[in-house]
């Protein structure tokens, strides 16, 4: 840096470089360059994920080296050159970004682009390793790294993105529809298009669960005149919202009763500065601590208090499924197999925390925000403003990042009624930690579990109790106690089968949706089961998951006979080789390393589509303008894994149509149609076979316009429509066409909403229209001194029906093992503990295996293409195969996760002991 | 001084830490991210234009360290292989952005328990420079630190530099082993810092062994140093470290390990730390 600059005394004109422009900024010279690039000077690429050095989202390049500008006071820059992402030019790096896949929500590319910049200066031929060491300081949550890896080792690489042939865009690696614009910073997050003017919104919240009450506030407003407004519990029309209708327990402002650390109490609404300046100490708020209910013993101890007043043994819900008669077949089993496991709390961990703007016109209000469900959003935001549901209109912002933590309201409601009463645009962006301490989590579990197998190791009977933390509000809590029983004694033929699934309440941060619903959790139990049974019956643990595998026209334990898309025996039949080996390679490498055991493990999975037994419908439009463009009305959010693509894809090929005519309109509810939530692996299966159906409608009505056969073909270029029917060719003039209110002059709709039927009593039912199917093996070394686990190699077979676009397939197997890595060893939430990114560990580069995908594809009918859903499935079977190679490796059955070095390296000394 | 002042040379900061108490700052790393949300309270002096502040230089009996000696710039220095140990841990502290930002001197400011380089310089044997405008003060590392995010530097001292004594052996190596749940941008569950001193016979003089993270500041391990003295350089040093060695650490529990774990992995990681040393020539 600049060593020549006079000493700055306050704020003063700081004169520097950025992307090759002088500029000057008036600021505070303490002030961080991220803020000072993203509000002062409108470059918003750069992005703010910790504000502590910890994700490297913010990486920028000063005076050519790489350093985290929330870091950097901008004093220290006068004179320096600052090169973001939007001074890099669009080349072969980011070509090579967007041909990987390597962006997926995008938050954290600008960051890794400025890395790899600074290493290719230096380094124009890296290695894995050197990628890994000049990138490993940007964290990254959806992509597992490896397509990352992959880019910067293959820049100006072949540019295999060429868009494919008309009706070959199914099937084919097409590039993101939404990509480009992920790379070069032009992405508008949700902390990144905030109007000029707004004012800002700061939550006061509850720094335990405690009964509090709000003192004279006078003097606060006093002390700071920016401060234009509090919104308190009574400021809300309807304090409550929820997931399900009947279940609006969470008040958007706490009233008087905080019943976990980091709930909301008071929201202060003013100017950006003036909030800045208020000290959370300094806040008239007095808290008297309750008896607070921690952990699940306490949740169901007898006398324990109430989370909620009205919910009696602090029990939220309770689901089942029961099937022919466990308690009978035990008898009849030759080996059984038992055990309870407990899981932790998990962040989700998006680097982009909370964030959207809300403004009111007329009577309506706008607000822009990083979601995953616009659609839910909408209707609760309504519900709260005490407004219809078509006076409130969300533009979803592109999602930093989901994974299930953005399908629950948080700053939609407040910045919504701030906005409303102040007549101005109000922005709220949450910092790491409120972010952590506010949001929901994966519920942490205890699931006990028993199964039973013949002598040849075939399954004859399995019971499943789990049990789940949801924290001190409903919000999915029924639905992982609903999806729970269905799933629990994993992807395996079962006549018998008693599970149970219920969550209680406690007074932590709710427990929401995470990547699975429970699922995951409750594979590391049936999973290390199937491992007990293969060692009493001495079976090899592939073969005895092979014998039980769910095949076409077994019958589920729901009692739904299941179709054609059933593909797990062959995800393990394409496991074998690899298994084999990996095998024999263990027992050589432990052989000669002392130091290390090597294990290999096994993890299987199956996962419903969609949501468990109701309706969940998605419609789809898409018109045709006068002027050719093809636009698809497309109500489901991308969050980064592709949907977007994927139906852009799928309506090309219905089409005929080339790929890249597929323009979109995404989310905004006052465009499109309702397409559910971006969740439950859904949109590629049920919005892909809207879009679909969309398409056909099109083409349909294309076809009856000039009486032309179903076998005609369509070719679009620009007003001029012409349909090919055999020998006959057809055009139409689109400029000749009336126009409807939307512009269009054509136009088609579709809806599919997968036939379930609702569960009995005893959980009896079709609860999804189709299951994804998956098997993982994966190979650890454990350091057994240390209880250190290294994950060596991992490769993933995944039954997806159909893989529309095989690089997002894999892109979303490769980050759901990254999680599943994590909630297998480092990943653990405790409130007040790990409310940032380096308490809190998610992998990192360095932590990331070699990984292999198996594409299988088992057509699905009723998908699109015959594709089903991926997301969630690639998560599942992760921590069941390492938690197996660890037990392979040393001989331990981790019964609880994260399998921290101090955890495993008790249990290994405590085997030890107990082997003399 | 209002605000923020970045001085271009020693005295001027100085001057300006001895008219009133401000927060130095030299990376930020650790200055930052104790204020997320919020700004950074009260004054601020950026000690990153001090020209006087830089550098890595030998000054014939020791090796002199600025204040503003970055990880990367200790990582890239010619040193020779005594200082292999506090490359290591230079190379392991955070990404780049963080590496090419922090500084030795600001970590061992910041006295965290899990500090890395605490450890590093004890093991160096390292001496603390402070300056003021009433003079220059030399502490070592050991008492710098006093505890848990506190030291021996007064308000209106700056500390402007490391000194690091040459060995009187002719052969000297480090080395430093981290231990952490995840592979990088990890806070320390325990490390480990070691340098011995080999006369030309092969065999061990001094020794010098020192422990993070398991105590709440890091201490060396005298019973162990001795008994490392006389000792042959081969891999079978790493059998000398007893768990009778351990005396002076105090492990806790928190979320990253259990005080059991700390204890149980020290001695794994002191042995394997010790043995690493017999692959220098």
């Amino acid at each position: 840096m600049n060593d020549a600059t006079a000493p700055i005394a306050g704020a003063e004109a700081i004169a520097f470089t950025v992307n090759g422009r002088p500029i000057t900024v008036a600021a505070a010279p303490a002030k961080r360059l991220a803020a000072a690039l993203r509000d002062d000077l409108g470059l918003t690429g750069t992005k703010v994920g910790c504000d502590a050095g910890d994700c490297g989202a913010c990486t920028v390049l000063i005076d050519g080296a790489q350093f985290c500008s929330c870091l950097v006071p901008l004093g220290r820059i006068a004179g320096s050159e600052v090169t973001t992402v939007e001074g890099l030019e669009f080349g072969p790096l980011q070509a090579a970004f967007h041909r990987h896949g390597a962006a997926q929500c995008g938050i954290c590319a600008p960051g890794l682009l400025i890395a790899a910049t600074d290493l290719l200066r230096h380094t124009p031929a890296p290695t894995e390793q050197e990628v890994a060491d000049a990138l490993g300081g940007v964290l990254c949550r959806c992509t597992g790294y490896r397509k990352i890896v992959d880019a910067v080792l293959d820049v100006g690489g072949d540019d295999g993105g060429k868009v494919p042939s008309s009706g070959a865009a199914v099937g084919a690696r097409t590039v993101k529809v939404d990509g480009i614009a992920k790379l070069t910073g032009e992405a508008r997050f949700g902390a990144d298009a905030v109007p000029t003017g707004a004012l800002w919104l700061k939550a006061v919240r509850a720094p335990y669960p405690a009964r509090f009450t709000v003192g004279e506030l006078g003097p606060l407003r006093a002390a700071h005149p920016g401060l234009v407004r509090v919104l308190a519990a009574a400021d809300l029309p309807c304090n409550a919202f929820g997931i399900y209708p009947e279940l609006r327990d969470q008040p958007v402002l706490a009233d008087g009763l905080a019943r976990y650390r980091g709930e909301a109490v008071l929201a202060l609404v003013g100017d950006r500065d003036s909030l800045a300046l208020v000290d959370a100490g300094s806040v008239p708020v007095s808290y008297e601590p309750i008896q607070a209910v921690h952990g699940l013993d306490a949740a169901m101890a007898k006398d324990a208090p109430r989370v909620q007043a009205d919910k009696p043994g602090n029990l939220l819900v309770e689901g089942g499924v029961v099937s022919g008669d466990a308690d009978r077949a035990w008898a009849d089993c030759a080996a059984l197999a038992e055990g309870v496991f407990e899981t932790s709390a998990v962040e989700h961990a998006y680097i982009e925390p909370e964030a959207g703007w809300a403004r009111r016109t007329g009577d309506r209000i706008e607000i822009h925000v990083s979601t995953q469900t616009p659609y839910m959003d909408r209707d609760e935001t309504a519900h709260v403003l005490g407004l219809a549901p078509d006076q409130v209109r969300i533009v979803p912002t592109t999602c930093g990042g989901g994974f299930g933590g953005k399908l629950d309201l948080l700053v939609q409601p407040l910045i919504a009624r701030a906005a409303w009463l102040e007549g101005r645009p109000v922005a709220w962006v949450l910092d790491r930690p409120e972010s952590m301490a506010a949001s929901t989590k994966r519920h942490a579990a205890r699931i006990t579990a028993r199964i039973g197998a013949d002598d040849e190791g075939r399954l004859r009977a399995a019971s499943v109790d789990a049990v789940f933390d949801t924290g001190a509000y409903a919000s999915w809590g029924p639905t992982v106690a609903g999806r729970v029983p269905i799933h629990g004694c994993g992807p395996y033929r079962l006549a018998n089968v008693r599970a149970r699934g219920r969550a209680y309440f406690t007074n932590t941060a709710p427990a929401g949706a995470f990547r699975g619903f429970g699922v995951p959790q409750t594979a590391i139990a049936h999973e290390a089961l199937i491992d007990d049974l293969a060692a009493s019956l001495n079976i090899d643990r592939l073969e005895i998951r092979s014998r039980n595998a769910l095949r076409p026209g077994d019958r589920t334990a729901t009692g739904q006979v299941l179709g054609d898309s059933v593909g797990l025996a062959a995800c393990l039949e394409a496991l074998l080789p690899d298994w084999h080996a990996a095998l024999a390679e263990a027992e050589a490498f432990n052989a000669a390393d002392p130091r290390s055991r090597r294990g290999v493990g096994i993890g299987c999975m199956w996962y419903g589509i969609g949501n468990t037994a109701p309706s969940n419908p998605s419609t789809m439009r898409l018109a045709l303008s006068r002027d050719g463009t093809l636009t698809l009305y497309n109500g489901a959010v991308d969050i980064g894994q592709g949907s977007s693509t994927v139906l852009a894809q799928v309506v090309a090929d219905t089409l005929g149509v080339p790929v890249d005519r597929v323009r979109m309109v995404v989310g905004d509810t006052d465009r499109t149609d309702d397409a559910g939530k971006t969740s439950a692996s859904r949109q590629t299966f049920i919005s892909g076979r809207a879009a679909q159906l969309a398409g056909e409608d099109l083409t349909q009505r294309i076809l009856r316009l000039v009486n032309a056969g179903a076998d005609a073909s369509l070719d679009l270029d620009g007003p001029s429509l012409t349909v090919t029917d055999g020998g006959a060719r057809h055009r139409i003039d689109l400029t000749a066409l009336p126009e409807d209110a939307d512009g269009a002059v054509l136009a088609g709709a579709g809806r599919f909403d997968p036939p379930t039927t609702p569960l009995d009593a005893d959980g009896q039912g079709t609860p999804y229209a189709t299951y994804a199917f998956a098997a993982q093996m994966a190979v650890v070394d454990v350091d057994l001194a240390l209880g250190m686990t290294r994950p060596v190699y991992i490769h993933a077979a995944h039954d997806v029906g159909r893989a529309i676009n095989p690089t997002l397939t894999e892109g979303q197997i490769h980050g759901g093992i990254a999680q599943g890595l994590g909630l297998a060893l480092m990943e653990e939430y405790l409130p007040g503990r790990t409310e940032n990114l380096h308490d809190y560990l998610i992998p990192t580069f360095c932590d990331m295996p070699g990984i292999t995908v198996t594409l299988i594809e088992q057509a699905e009918p009723l998908g699109p293409f015959g594709a089903k859903g991926v997301g969630e499935p690639a998560l599942i079977p992760t921590a069941p195969a390492i938690l197996g190679a660890i037990r392979h490796a040393t001989g331990v059955r981790v019964t609880r996760v994260p399998a921290l070095p101090h955890r495993l390296r008790a249990a290994i000394r405590d085997m030890e002991r107990a082997n003399g | 001084m209002v605000g923020y002042a970045r001085p271009t040379k020693l005295s001027e900061a100085l001057a300006a830490l001895d008219r009133a108490t401000a927060t130095v700052i030299a990376g930020g790393t650790d200055v930052y991210p104790a204020h997320v949300g919020r700004a950074v309270p009260g004054d601020l002096l950026d000690i990153s234009a001090v020209a006087e502040l830089r550098g890595i230089a030998d000054r014939g009996d020791h090796w002199r360290v600025g204040a503003l000696a970055t990880w990367t710039d200790l990582s890239r220095a010619p040193l020779p292989a005594l200082f292999d140990g506090l490359k290591c841990a230079a190379s392991a502290i955070g990404g780049i952005q963080i590496q090419n930002a922090g500084t030795l001197c600001g970590n061992l400011c910041n006295a965290s328990p899990a500090a890395d380089g605490i450890p590093a310089m004890m093991s160096l044997d390292g001496r603390v420079e402070l300056s003021s405008v009433g003079g220059i003060e030399t502490l070592p590392v050991g008492q710098f630190v006093t505890g848990n995010r506190r030291t021996a530097r007064r308000p209106n001292q700056l500390m402007t530099a490391i000194l690091i004594p040459k060995p009187a052996a002719p052969r000297a190596y480090g080395a430093f082993t981290k231990l952490g749940a995840r592979a990088s941008l990890v806070i320390s569950i325990v490390m480990v810092a070691a340098v011995i001193e080999v006369s030309l016979a092969g065999v061990v003089v001094a020794a010098r062994v020192a422990v993070g993270a398991c105590s709440p500041l890091a201490c060396r391990l005298p019973a162990l140093e001795a008994a490392l003295v006389g000792e042959p350089l081969t891999s079978a040093l790493g059998g000398i470290a007893q768990d009778s060695h351990l005396g002076p650490l105090a492990p806790i529990d928190d979320a990253r390990a259990s005080a059991a774990y700390r204890r149980d992995a020290a001695l794994t990681v002191i042995r394997r730390t010790l043995e690493s040393l017999a692959a220098n020539p």
